[in-house]
């Protein structure tokens, strides 16, 4: 007990986890139980997300699922040449779903989905020897996709949405390695903004040749969040016509929530439910952070992300009248190339362990858990995009990262 | 039995979940220790004993943030992945900088660098953002590890009453230490050996040399302002520093004797160390911004100014002819102006004096390409000297003043004592088998080549050049970041220890700030 209550508050003073990027695949707790696999699994209203041809296979007219998860994750950076080391210290994260689906005719169903598939949330300790990369950031989007689905032929269904993207930012860094103000406090930038909204889409096919195979493709549109009305906050820059003035000033920034392409597979016989996904992310969309500040200050960090690939393994097996148990395994290649690796996005390549059941309650309603644990090797890796003003050569940011994350959900499924 | 399975699975899922939440430690966790050692060195009490470098005076003061990154505190915190322990300093109370005996001010407010409040840069200035607290009535309490003194020098560490509040307004103490001295009559090193460290560093020196370089080999009355030549003790063989005025060049034989003394005193109990040398005047910016000749002339007014040092010059003619000077001085201290850049006319009192001979001209001279003029002299130079003579610009027809310019003649005396110290103190490292730090090359590379670091070069240019604050003589944080890795990197040699250096580039320079006077 005593250890697991160790367990417990070791969670707690960590942060949030993300797959590659700030992409968070925690879009429900049974498919993330299977490796968070789905473009080719029809379980419930969940699958809306993962393949939207989907939900007109749903047995049920009405299908609604809902879920959450805690995101435990923790970040340690040292550097062994110069003695300094710090460890992230982040609020939980916690991504939500909600699905519906509604069966209109036998080959045509609705659904509403709303769900959270990019965040981060990442906290350093302030004025850590990283700070002027970031302090703290804090990404959110919500994405709101009103559905249609519909069987085209006997084994072919088609299905799609548009998507209400409404993202949120809050980024904290210093405003380089040594500038402060007369008492020493280093000088700061902050940025923050919500409510943006932007449009796009999800669009999927299904292929049902058998009973026992289903094929799935699936493509969700890139998403630019272009915020233009957030405020920026200069603090603690000194009293001089040679540093921008505190207080507070507008911005432009845009960020990119790439394309999305899965296509996958699944294989059923008796009890047990095999997937198989392969996502390829077009993060090559995501260059440069470029801010422009209302001050005139301008800040452009390189990212240079490539596109990234997912491989994502799945089982189900349904152990007992009530009880289905699942399990699966992904690897998540990292968006980060060599030389980008900027300590507001940490990310080397992962694997992804997880584990889940659901528990059949009544005959429509079930409760689904799942876990999922993101082992990380550790990584020796610089930043080598940034340069104090005024200085024509670069400071990388250089040291060892290791990461680690933990996220355990909980949801239900209600059909009727 | 279903039920039960049921629960079991349950009970897995949870058990699981609990298992591999465990966060990852590093494979070679440095917080953990064993990836950092000492050697042969013990690192659990740290003690330093020296002048302002070792207090972390910088920008004309001694403020609160340059204490923090004093290359003492840097070195600790260093040590401490190598069984280092607590480092006390006597911190002062504020980042204004700036002394306060009884609450008026005997000691200015730190230097930062001004604007011309359109985006320039104006120059440095004393900050009045903040008023200054730290009174030195109010003593520092508690155990110390840092026993730098700014303005100390070799014999001042072993003066009793030094730390003597009574003795401040009377000249006698220095108010720095009377913060922490352990009574009125105590002694600097006295303090610090009571300390009873394992390991020490000593950097002390370079004021016996460094007070007669800033003021161009002169010393100033502290009630009239009279100013008059310095001593170097080496040339008068006074061996009583008690007797010495505030610029005077410290007997060589005053400074082994003394020295000796203090490693002696830190040595008494087999504590390790190291001991730091003094770095050359030249490596400063005090002695390089200001450019021997600073002076821009068209023809015209070169032919001008000439033809009014036509008189002097022929004067010296004459007074070679009578013998009064060798035709080799004469030659010297003629004043030629030409189209371009000028060396200026300087006052030397090393030139032989005739100004009581038959042919009685003053000492003036021009500069060469070896005098140092000041950093003080940019404020003055080519100004008028009386404002109602247009003819009376300073370093042209009015000659700079001796206090500005530390001559060739000068330099040799400063460079003939910190010579001698240096090798005092390489022979009392070998001797003793303590690690011995290069300061002076390592100085000397910034001031010369500049030293590539993570993000920049660091060099001795003022203001930007990274190294040195804006008093020009001491260093900035990341020149004590510098100051640091250069005595990690000897103690890591004399001890076989593995202390990791400092990333410089994380260490501040220089401060801006408008609130000034």
């Amino acid at each position: 007990m005593n250890k697991i209550k160790v367990f417990v508050v070791l969670c707690l003073i960590s942060t949030f986890a993300f797959a590659g990027g700030y992409r968070v695949s925690t879009q429900s707790n049974k498919q993330l139980a299977m490796g968070h696999t789905g473009v080719a699994v029809v379980n419930s209203a969940d699958v809306l997300f993962f393949n939207p041809a989907g939900i007109v296979h749903l047995e049920n007219k009405l299908n609604i699922s809902a879920g959450g998860f805690g995101v435990f994750s923790d970040v340690k950076f040292q550097s062994e040449e110069f003695g300094t080391f710090s460890e992230t210290d982040s609020p939980t994260g916690t991504p939500v779903y909600l699905y519906a689906t509604y069966k209109v005719t036998e080959d045509f169903a609705v659904g509403l989905g709303v769900y959270t598939p990019y965040g981060s949330n990442v906290t350093w300790p302030t004025d850590w020897s990283g700070s002027h990369l970031v302090n703290e950031i804090e990404l959110s989007a919500i994405f709101i996709q009103p559905t249609l689905s519909y069987q085209l032929f006997d084994s072919v269904s088609i299905g799609g949405g548009p998507i209400l993207a409404i993202g949120g930012v809050n980024f904290n860094r210093n405003a380089s390695r040594t500038l402060t103000d007369e008492e020493g406090d280093r000088s700061n930038i902050e940025i923050d903004d919500a409510g943006v909204t932007a449009w796009g889409w999800s669009a999927g096919l299904m292929f049902t040749p058998d009973d026992h195979f289903t094929l799935g493709f699936n493509y969700r549109s890139l998403i630019n969040i272009e915020s233009t009305e957030g405020t920026a906050t200069f603090d603690s820059f000194p009293t001089s016509s040679l540093t921008p003035a505190n207080g507070e000033t507008g911005f432009t920034a845009t960020l990119p929530l790439p394309a999305e392409l899965t296509v996958g597979v699944s294989y059923k016989w008796e009890k047990l439910l095999l997937a198989f996904d392969y996502n390829r992310t077009m993060w090559s969309e995501y260059n440069s952070l470029d801010l422009e500040f209302g001050n005139g200050v301008t800040s452009i960090n390189p990212r240079n992300y490539k596109d990234s690939s997912t491989w994502r393994l799945g089982a189900q097996y349904a152990a007992t009248e009530k009880l289905t148990v699942r399990a699966g395994y992904y690897f998540d290649e990292s968006p980060v190339q060599s030389g980008y690796f900027a300590p507001e996005t940490p990310r080397n390549d992962s694997d992804g362990y997880t584990f889940g059941l659901s528990y059949q309650v009544t005959p429509k309603l079930s409760i689904d858990g799942s876990i999922l644990y993101l082992k990380f090797q550790e990584i020796t890796e610089s930043y080598d995009f940034f340069s104090d003003t005024g200085s024509p050569v670069p400071a990388p940011f250089e040291g060892t990262y290791k990461s680690s994350a933990f996220i355990a959900g909980l949801g239900v499924t209600y059909s009727m | 039995m279903m039920k039960n399975l049921n629960i079991k699975l349950i009970a897995l899922f949870i058990a699981s979940a609990a298992i591999i939440s465990c966060e990852e430690d590093f494979d070679n966790d440095i917080q953990a220790g064993g990836v950092y050692t000492s050697g042969e060195a013990d690192f659990s009490k740290y003690v330093t004993v020296g002048n302002s470098l070792t207090a972390g005076y910088a920008d004309g003061a001694l403020y609160l943030n340059g204490q923090l990154n004093s290359y003492p505190n840097i070195i600790a915190g260093q040590m401490q992945f190598a069984g280092g322990g607590e480092f006390n300093q006597p911190l002062v109370n504020d980042n204004t900088g700036g002394l306060l005996a009884n609450g008026v001010q005997i000691l200015p407010n730190r230097l930062v660098l001004a604007s011309d409040g359109m985006g320039a840069p104006a120059g440095p200035a004393r900050y009045t953002g903040a008023a200054p607290t730290t009174d030195i009535i109010n003593k520092v309490t508690g155990p110390l590890n840092n026993f730098g003194v700014p303005g100390a020098r070799v014999f001042h560490l072993a003066a009793p009453g030094y730390g003597s509040l009574a003795g401040v307004s009377t000249g006698t103490a220095n108010p720095y230490y009377t913060r922490f001295s352990s009574s009125e009559t105590s002694t600097v090193i006295g303090d610090a050996a009571a300390a009873n460290a394992t390991f020490f560093t000593l950097w002390i020196g370079n004021n016996d040399i460094l007070g007669y370089a800033t003021s161009g080999g002169t010393n100033a009355n502290p009630l009239t302002g009279e100013i008059t030549t310095a001593d170097d003790h080496n040339d008068t063989g006074n061996i009583m520093p008690q007797t010495y005025r505030s610029n005077d060049i410290t007997n060589n034989g005053v400074f082994n004797q003394t020295y000796t003394g203090l490693v002696g005193a830190l040595t008494t109990n087999g504590a390790k160390g190291a001991l730091v040398n003094i770095p050359d005047v030249t490596s400063i910016p005090y002695f390089t911004t200001v450019p021997p000749n600073p002076i821009p002339l068209d023809g015209p007014t070169a032919a001008f100014v000439n033809s009014n040092y036509a008189q002097y010059n022929g004067g010296l003619q004459l007074a070679a002819a009578n013998g009064f000077i060798t035709p080799a001085e004469a030659a010297q201290r003629t004043i030629n102006f030409s189209a371009g850049q000028n060396f200026v006319v300087i006052v030397d009192n090393d030139l032989t004096d005739i100004s009581g001979s038959p042919i009685p001209l003053p000492n003036w001279r021009q500069t060469t390409s070896n005098d140092l003029i000041v950093f003080p002299a940019a404020g003055v130079l080519g100004t008028l000297a009386d404002p109602s003579n247009p003819a009376s610009v300073i370093g042209v027809g009015f000659p700079v003043a001796n206090e500005l310019v530390l001559t060739t003649t000068e330099q040799a005396r400063v460079s003939n004592a910190q010579q001698s110290y240096n090798a005092t103190i390489e022979a009392l490292a070998a001797a003793n088998g303590l690690a011995f730090v290069d300061a002076r090359a390592a100085l000397a590379q910034v001031a010369t080549t500049g030293v590539p670091f993570n993000g920049g070069v660091l060099t001795s240019t003022y203001a930007t050049g990274g190294g040195f604050s804006l008093d020009g003589v001491h260093p900035t944080a990341r020149g004590y970041a510098f100051t640091a890795n250069a005595i990690i990197d000897a103690v890591n040699a004399q001890y076989g220890a593995t202390l990791p250096k400092v990333d410089i580039g994380a260490y501040s320079t220089i401060q801006l700030s408008d609130s000034v006077q």
